[in-house]
């Protein structure tokens, strides 16, 4: 048999980074393809602000704060929490459809279907983020803050993002169709961001959930951002945002050290 | 290469149970480098799990199995990068274009980008995609995206393809057109190993065949060579009128190969071990007997009847179960 011309092969690492970007571009490819999951998860991005900042915003005392300043954070988080997990929806579809199948038939990475997701994640994590902060601007929200600080919030909510996003893709691993990704992948985050400090301050729920709520990575990363993006409502309530920062990146790093493992090992018993 | 086998995909062995079931019970196959071995067998028989062990998806319980001399268990990535494969269902991304979808394979594969376009754009001529290129995969016909699948799986040139049932499901048209493409591929001396379910299809693509069943290899030869096993051909000849019966008995006796004919009305019939010059003697003696024929036919048997004598079952009598395994969930989304 003659020598078939072969790619030449690139060493790991290298390869990992490129297999990991085509399947990113692969799937920023399709997003804007498929306007109605796009439609959906804009129109509900602008219905919220606009639902909690006109509907309930004059009804919740947030302690000598406008609620447009103590809402918009909330909102960025509970949005991109929910761009992480919608993730699952998509590695449910491609397990079903057996796309992953001609991948693992392939002289591929196995982590990079995973990495190249979570990264598609984060292009459009940053998408939402730059349109939540235009409605948040037309609807009255504003920085007051030091560059650094906001920087510093931009950069560990979108961190937050692409950590969810694993938990996302492992729902969508171990879930058996796609209608249960589109259930079972976002029940679990309505307590999770609702019972946190995203909406409310957590001085006026129940003592019992406010146990929860108070430890809710959900609460430390929307305080940390509450603190950075605005002076005034730093100081107004007291927020350790540095504190607050610190501890939500130790989740963000606890999440990836259990769901990036959960994947792979996920991922190596489909060939059981 | 350093190995000097001839068999491209070597199983030996292999067995793969799921629960109680026992999907690949001692599978042997061999696919002798450049031949196609067609693996016919009805639902269920182990067809999916045994391409879905060769082209590393799954870890076998027992047995060994090998792509070009490489164990598929202990050295997966290797085996990845030469054998191609093509399963029930496009392995496509419906968001992506025919063209992106062949380019994103092509990178996966790490041509380079030129190369990787050049090459999908050979691969759309080729398989007739040309003036779809531009659209969506999920706008594509049955047949479209089977072909497009095809063109995928070839990105790389590999020089083993596994086909998992590639008509299955596809109207006659789309059959036909696969089997343009797959004959193509097998006159360009690509080792295959195609599963089907389709006795025909068998006959007409692969140059030998194994029949399996219940996880197991029963019969393998040519068509030619498991139709003998069923015994020769059958000559029957239908005589236009009641009296013409007993001399035309007589001389399907004489033509026959010594076993007593079958009558049945006018229909009288005999199993033959000459060739088709039976036809001719036959025609002859009818003639000088002034026996008046309705019809005369050599049947050869067909694979249908292979199956059943094999198996004792029809091929497609058999429960119409997911094929195997996992894989089924594949199957009750796309329906």
């Amino acid at each position: 048999m003659t020598a078939v011309a072969q790619a030449p092969r690139p060493t790991a690492g290298p390869r990992l980074v490129a297999d990991s970007w085509m399947m990113a571009w692969r799937l920023l490819k399709a997003t804007p393809r498929q306007p109605e999951l796009f439609m959906f998860s804009t129109v509900q991005t602008i219905m919220f602000v606009l639902l909690f900042r006109y509907v309930f915003g004059g009804a919740i005392d947030t302690g000598g704060v406008a609620y447009v300043q103590f809402l918009m954070p909330g909102i960025f988080v509970q949005t991109l929490a929910f761009n992480g997990a919608v993730t699952g929806i998509g590695m449910a579809d491609d397990m079903a459809k057996g796309i992953v199948d001609r991948f693992r038939s392939m002289p591929i990475s196995p982590v990079a279907m995973f990495v190249g997701r979570a990264i598609s994640d984060l292009v459009r994590a940053t998408f939402m983020l730059i349109m939540m902060i235009g409605v948040g601007m037309l609807t009255g929200f504003r920085f007051h803050g030091s560059a650094v600080h906001i920087i510093a919030g931009l950069a560990l909510i979108l961190l937050f993002s692409f950590a969810f996003s694993w938990i996302g893709i492992w729902i969508g691993l171990i879930v058996k169709t796609v209608e249960a990704a589109q259930s079972g992948g976002f029940i679990w985050l309505f307590p999770l961001t609702f019972a946190s400090a995203a909406f409310v301050p957590v001085q006026r729920m129940p003592g019992w959930l406010q146990a929860f709520a108070k430890y809710n990575p959900i609460t430390l990363i929307v305080d940390a951002l509450r603190g950075w993006f605005d002076d005034g409502v730093r100081e107004t309530l007291h927020i350790h945002a540095t504190v607050n920062g610190l501890q939500s990146l130790a989740w963000i790093v606890g999440i990836l050290v259990v769901f990036v493992p959960l994947c792979v090992s996920r991922f190596r018993r489909l060939s059981r | 290469m350093g190995h000097d086998m001839t068999d491209a995909v070597l199983a030996e062995g292999l067995v793969k149970t799921f629960g109680e079931t026992r999907a690949l019970d001692g599978l042997d196959l061999a696919v002798p480098e450049g031949t196609v071995v067609g693996l016919l067998g009805p639902n269920g028989a182990g067809k999916t799990t045994a391409v879905r062990v060769f082209s590393t998806l799954l870890r076998p319980d027992g047995g060994r199995a090998e792509v070009l001399g490489i164990d598929v268990v202990k050295h997966p990535q290797q085996v990845r990068r030469s054998i191609g494969l093509t399963g029930q269902f496009a392995a496509i991304d419906d968001y992506l274009t025919g063209r992106e979808n062949l380019i994103l394979f092509g990178r996966l594969y790490h041509l380079g980008a030129k190369a990787a376009e050049q090459r999908a754009d050979e691969l759309l001529e080729r398989f007739d995609l040309v003036e779809p290129a531009g659209r969506m995969a999920k706008t594509y016909s049955g047949g479209m995206r089977r072909r497009l699948d095809i063109a995928a799986s070839l990105v790389a040139r590999p020089q083993v393809m596994f086909l998992d049932e590639p008509t299955t499901g596809l109207d006659p048209r789309g059959r036909l057109g696969m089997w343009g493409v797959i004959e193509d591929l097998v006159r360009e001396g690509t080792t295959m190993l195609l599963t089907t379910q389709y006795l025909d299809e068998a006959d007409r693509l692969a140059d030998s065949i194994a029949v399996i069943d219940h996880g197991r290899v029963i019969a393998r030869g040519t068509s030619d060579e498991l139709k003998a096993q069923v015994g020769g051909a059958r000559l029957e000849l239908i005589v236009g009128s009641d009296e013409c019966v007993g001399r035309a008995t007589e001389i399907m006796r004489k033509v026959g190969d010594g076993t007593e004919p079958t009558v049945d009305g006018r229909d009288i019939s005999v199993p033959v071990s000459a060739g088709a010059s039976v036809l001719i003697d036959v025609v002859r003696e009818v003639d000088a007997a002034r026996v008046t024929i309705a019809d005369l036919a050599l049947r050869r048997p067909t694979l249908d009847d292979v199956f059943m004598r094999l198996t004792g079952h029809a091929a497609e009598d058999s429960k119409p179960d997911p094929d195997d395994e996992p894989a089924s969930r594949e199957k009750a989304s796309q329906r």
